[in-house]
């Protein structure tokens, strides 16, 4: 996390962009491995043939963890659900707000948005349940 | 190809020691290693040290000269860093400088200096070592990392948080004679269960803690040891190394670590032996849950079948594998540069005889597995009695 807002990390920032305008998008390589951006290769295959494709408007929890202790820059944030969700051919890391910490379960459907920490306001990745 | 000796290793206590520099840490360290090598410190012909977040925490970079004056060694020194598994990979390229012809005699060793962080701070330097976009964006801490793959562990093949308590009342059992470790202490389940939650189902008895500390290790090859009369009877006889994806979501499994199977596979072929001939392994028990994936990547259980092996009595100090007799980084603490170092260190002094908890061991394989962040970069090395 740089702290200088006026720094964008490019691609990253597209992505978040275009999830917060429901268009949110992964990478697709010719295999059908997904993965997130910025790439020039894929990840899991080291193919360079890569195109942008749509994500799908819900994916599943498959696994959770509520944060208690957390670095500065979330300590305003605490206690908050991080979730690792499948999405198919992604999977995506982000926070799953608008939830019960104690109600959390894995499978559950959410779809992703983006929204911001309590302790900078800095946009981050969420999920919502759907 | 010549072998490599384990001349002599060398440990600070592991603990809080907020006030001391992290050179000053590594000048006893690498002072421990000398005198019980009987080595002299003009012999070293380079210094492999790892080192974390130096960066951050002493605000010091360039490590690898300034630890090489802190020792005494007038030689080429190099900092190596892969997260937690750092000084892990200095063993490793020491292990091959010696084998090669490169050297003689090398110093490989490591320090971390944390406490001077507080809990927040020290929180955030770890973190570093997940992937900056796609997790500590979201706000994934270290412990939030391995919350993640615990609870897929649990989902995919079953356990509890009662079977991770266990391993946390052995690796403190294991500490208590250990003068080198920062908890000794006993502590029990319910102890255990009952410690506040740090990122569930992780609680703080699940955790290492925060350490500051060094270790030092002087590799020799045969022929130094024998024409220099070194009673040096332990040899590294087998490395690997092993690399997965940075980021949890980007990984094939979340319950399983590919990139200490690679290692391990590598490093026992290496050694020609297998997972049944070790008698103790050192494994890298940042959390309970780590020294679970540990045992399942190590070949010793398959996966799945690893998470009651404490509770069960099968790793504890009298079970027919013991596991992390130093305390591990649960209880002996992990100052994370020095850990894999530490590591070696310990399981020297185990085979050797010399190691306060050497009566465990019944026989003379030992293994060391040292994982990097959530185990996306992690080495495996065999140590054997062979004089």
């Amino acid at each position: 996390m740089s702290g200088d807002e006026l720094v964008r990390d490019d691609g990253f920032d597209d992505f978040l962009d275009a999830v917060a305008d429901g268009e949110g998008f992964y990478v697709e390589c010719e295999n059908g491995h997904g993965s997130l951006p910025p790439r020039r290769v894929c990840p899991h295959c080291g193919t360079t043939d890569l195109k942008e494709v749509p994500l799908p408007e819900s994916g599943e929890v498959e696994t959770h963890t509520t944060i208690h202790v957390a670095s500065p820059e979330f300590a305003d944030d605490v206690p908050y659900v991080t979730a690792v969700v499948d999405f198919g051919p992604v999977r995506l890391t982000g926070q799953l707000q608008d939830v019960d910490p104690d109600a959390v379960e894995t499978g559950a459907s959410v779809a992703p948005d983006v929204g911001s920490t309590e302790t900078t306001g800095e946009r981050i990745l969420v999920f919502r349940p759907r | 190809m010549t072998g490599v000796r384990v001349a002599g290793v060398g440990l600070t206590h592991f603990g809080k020691h907020p006030e001391r520099t992290g050179r000053d840490l590594f000048a006893e360290a690498s002072a421990a290693a000398f005198a019980d090598a009987g080595v002299d410190r003009s012999a070293v012909e380079s210094l492999k040290y790892g080192n974390f977040m130096g960066e951050l925490a002493e605000h010091q970079g360039h490590q690898g000269p300034l630890m090489a004056e802190a020792a005494g060694v007038d030689a080429p020194a190099t900092r190596y860093e892969s997260a937690c598994a750092s000084s892990g990979v200095a063993v490793r390229e020491a292990v091959k400088d010696v084998r090669n012809g490169e050297a003689d005699v090398v110093l490989v060793g490591g320090a971390e200096r944390m406490n001077n962080l507080g809990t927040a701070g020290t929180t955030e330097a770890l973190a570093i070592a997940a992937d900056d976009l796609y997790e500590v964006r979201a706000g994934i801490t270290f412990p939030g990392a391995y919350a993640l793959m615990a609870r897929a562990y649990f989902e995919r093949y079953g356990g509890t948080r009662e079977d991770l308590a266990a391993i946390a009342v052995k690796n403190h059992d294991n500490a208590l004679p250990n003068e080198h470790a920062q908890f000794q202490r006993e502590i029990t389940v319910d102890e255990a269960l009952d410690a506040p939650m740090i990122a569930d189902p992780l609680g703080l008895y699940d955790a290492c803690p925060i350490t500051d500390g060094a270790s030092a290790v002087v590799l020799v090859s045969d022929e130094y040891a024998e024409a220099h009369d070194l009673d040096a009877p332990v040899a590294v006889t087998g490395t690997g190394q092993g690399g997965d994806k940075m980021a949890l979501q980007d990984r094939e499994y979340l319950a399983r670590t590919p990139a200490a199977e690679k290692a391990a596979e590598e490093a026992y072929a290496d050694a020609g032996v297998e997972a049944t001939d070790v008698a103790t392994a050192e494994v890298h028990d940042c959390f309970t849950i780590a020294e679970v994936l540990a045992l399942e990547s190590l070949d010793f259980y398959a996966p799945g079948e690893g998470i009651g092996a404490a509770a069960r009595g099968e790793t504890t100090r009298d079970g027919d594998l013991p596991v992390n007799l130093s305390g591990g980084l649960k209880a002996k603490g992990h100052p994370v540069g020095a850990t894999g170092t530490s590591q070696i260190a310990e399981l020297t002094r185990l085979l050797r005889g010399d190691h306060p908890n050497s009566d465990a061991v019944d026989g003379e394989v030992g293994v060391a597995h040292n994982a990097g962040g959530t185990v996306a970069s992690t080495t495996v090395h065999v140590l054997e009695v062979v004089a």
